[in-house]
């Protein structure tokens, strides 16, 4: 068990420097940002005093090491378009993202997990075939569609939402409807599987020959066996969703991290660029250790 | 690796791939593998079907409703956008661009993942866990936030979208190979090819991946899907295939502006990127459940 989690521990450390070294490296490639932040009347001295100034006439280890040494300590530069720390204009957006991962998270296990289970009690009959067609659908058609399909019907045709913007419930309503059906698919795929398997389970079969009531066996006994994967599925999930959310949050204008970090590509604003990234990665991987760790605590087979 | 990690490695496909191997075996689905195959005719013979170059406005028929509407005629079935620009001749030539683009990706991606995968796993030791450190370095992103970030850096455009396509999904190919490696190079018959005394790169290549093989197809079909929405994400969010070349994602973002006059704008393209991703997807369950019933992916 202990050597295990250090390992995973290890692993996301050594991963997390493995992406820094990417991602200055892509820095790098996009080239000198000097011509981008200087005036067009600045003086070539300028230039030089401004190259020396970031560093950037040093070797490039040496400008990697300053690199890492500053987002250690949360300085990912300022933002060249907002004149603000790239770090705060990240940590302002962050707060909306969580919102509405978290909601359409929510919205999709309320409607995955009885669709799962139903479907999978009543294996061939046409139910299950529609909710199949649903999870289909729902994995195949992408966000922005599923998003401007909603706008169309629900704020254009009949003006009953507001189509973009952020601040009341009411805004809440297409954005997380959208990302949720995306997340409800996969979520409905999982449960069903895994009801499947604990219904066809030994100690199942053995409950019906005892005569055990049906629903007592479900809920009580096959949902429990289930629940595991689907418990720990359901974090990953959400490291999905913050990616599903990048395009969510630009069809329906939402001041999060996807909003900020396309915003900040069109204007080649890297630095926003970099901690947007950066910081969405550190958020990601620890969902995505906590779920291990969570795993490898509930089922001991997993560490062995 | 773990369950857990593995599962997050190949996300939904590996998710439905579960579900049917629960549920059983899915049947021929004859209608998914037309549609594929007129996607990839209407991609291949692009300008020679279409009835229309893609960028050819009429200035007689602008936002032209589709034939069946007050208004449309024939010569437009799925009606003409703000310039005049008939939609299906947009959406053959989006087809083009999809296709092109998705299965550019998948192929180099492929190889070179393929290629690593097998190193990783066959040599293994410290090269395999420099190898598989820099892959999970490249999956420790939501796909399209990794996407995102190769684009900053490297630009738009139909070439510059292939090579982000190309960083974005290799890593996922060598995680399965590896793994695939793995566990075959412990089975009797590449044990004895060792004994024999034939070289290690031999076996890799002779005795190891064509038994991987089935599985890292069945994963490149899949990836089609999953590729498709990447570059119409890409597109939609003005970040992917610039005007004048054609995309369905691209059709999406201008035809926004018009929504409420001219729902043909945003429905055809959807549809097309939807029937292109539900069919590769069904193709490859169908595949997958075919000649892989064992499940690694």
């Amino acid at each position: 068990m202990g050597p295990f989690i250090l390992k995973r521990i290890g692993q996301t450390l050594i991963t997390l420097l493995l992406l820094t070294i990417l991602i200055f490296t892509l820095a790098r490639l996009t080239g000198d940002p000097t011509p981008l932040v200087m005036p067009s009347e600045a003086t070539d001295a300028d230039r030089t005093f401004f190259r020396e100034q970031y560093g950037l006439d040093r070797p490039l280890h040496e400008q990697y090491l300053v690199f890492l040494r500053n987002i250690l300590s949360g300085d990912f530069g300022v933002s060249f378009r907002y004149r603000e720390p790239a770090m705060n204009l990240v940590l302002a957006a962050i707060g909306p993202t969580l919102q509405l991962a978290g909601l359409s998270m929510l919205l999709a296990i309320i409607i995955g997990v009885p669709l799962g289970i139903a479907a999978a009690l009543r294996q061939g009959s046409w139910f299950a075939a529609i909710v199949r067609g649903y999870a289909g659908l729902g994995q195949a058609m992408p966000s922005f569609w599923v998003g401007l399909m909603l706008i169309m019907l629900l704020s254009i045709t009949l003006p009953i939402f507001p189509s973009s913007g952020y601040g009341g419930v009411a805004n809440f309503v297409l954005p997380c409807v959208t990302l949720a059906f995306f997340a409800s698919a996969s979520v409905t795929l999982l449960t069903w599987a895994n009801m499947t398997e604990a219904m066809r389970s030994d100690f199942v079969q053995m409950e019906r020959v005892l005569g055990i009531p049906n629903r007592l066996i479900v809920l009580k006994h096959a949902l429990r066996n289930a629940s595991l994967p689907i418990v720990t599925y359901l974090g990953l999930q959400f490291g999905l969703l913050l990616g599903g959310a990048v395009v969510t949050e630009r069809v329906f204008a939402w001041p999060g991290v996807g909003q900020l970090v396309v915003e900040a590509i069109l204007n080649r604003d890297f630095p926003v660029v970099q901690a947007s990234v950066l910081l969405t990665a550190v958020l990601f991987m620890t969902v995505n250790l906590c779920v291990d760790l969570l795993y490898a605590v509930l089922d001991p087979r997993v560490s062995a | 690796m773990t369950r857990v990690a593995a599962l997050n490695a190949s996300s939904w496909w590996s998710l439905r791939l579960r579900w049917r191997r629960r549920t059983g075996r899915p049947r021929l689905p004859v209608l998914s593998m037309a549609l594929c195959i007129l996607l990839i005719f209407a991609a291949v013979a692009g300008g020679a079907i279409a009835p229309f170059a893609p960028d050819e406005p009429d200035f007689t028929a602008i936002l032209a409703p589709p034939f069946w509407m007050e208004g449309g005629s024939t010569m437009h079935l799925l009606g003409t956008d703000q310039l005049g620009r008939d939609m299906l001749s947009r959406l053959i030539g989006g087809a083009r661009v999809s296709l092109l683009t998705a299965g550019a990706a998948v192929l180099v991606a492929g190889t070179i993942g393929v290629a690593l995968g097998l190193i990783a796993g066959y040599l293994g030791g410290l090269v395999e866990a420099a190898i598989m450190r820099v892959v999970d370095a490249f999956l420790a992103l939501p796909f399209i936030l990794m996407a995102l970030a190769f684009v900053s850096a490297l630009g738009t455009g139909i070439g510059n979208i292939i090579l982000v396509m190309i960083l974005t999904n290799w890593a996922r190919y060598a995680r399965l190979v590896r793994s695939e490696v793995v566990s075959i190079k412990k089975r009797d018959f590449v044990l004895l090819a060792r004994v024999a005394g034939v070289r290690p790169m031999a076996i890799a290549l002779r005795h190891v991946l064509p038994n991987a093989m089935t599985s890292i197809l069945v994963l490149a079909v899949l990836d089609i899907g999953r590729a498709i929405i990447l570059e119409s994400s890409l597109s939609f969010l003005g970040l992917g295939i610039q005007p004048p070349d054609v995309s369905w994602g691209l059709a999406l973002a201008e035809g926004r502006t018009y929504m409420s006059v001219a729902w043909w704008l945003t429905v055809w393209p959807g549809v097309a990127i939807v029937l292109g991703v539900m069919s590769f997807n069904l193709v490859g369950d169908w595949l997958r459940a075919s000649f892989d019933p064992r499940g690694v992916l």
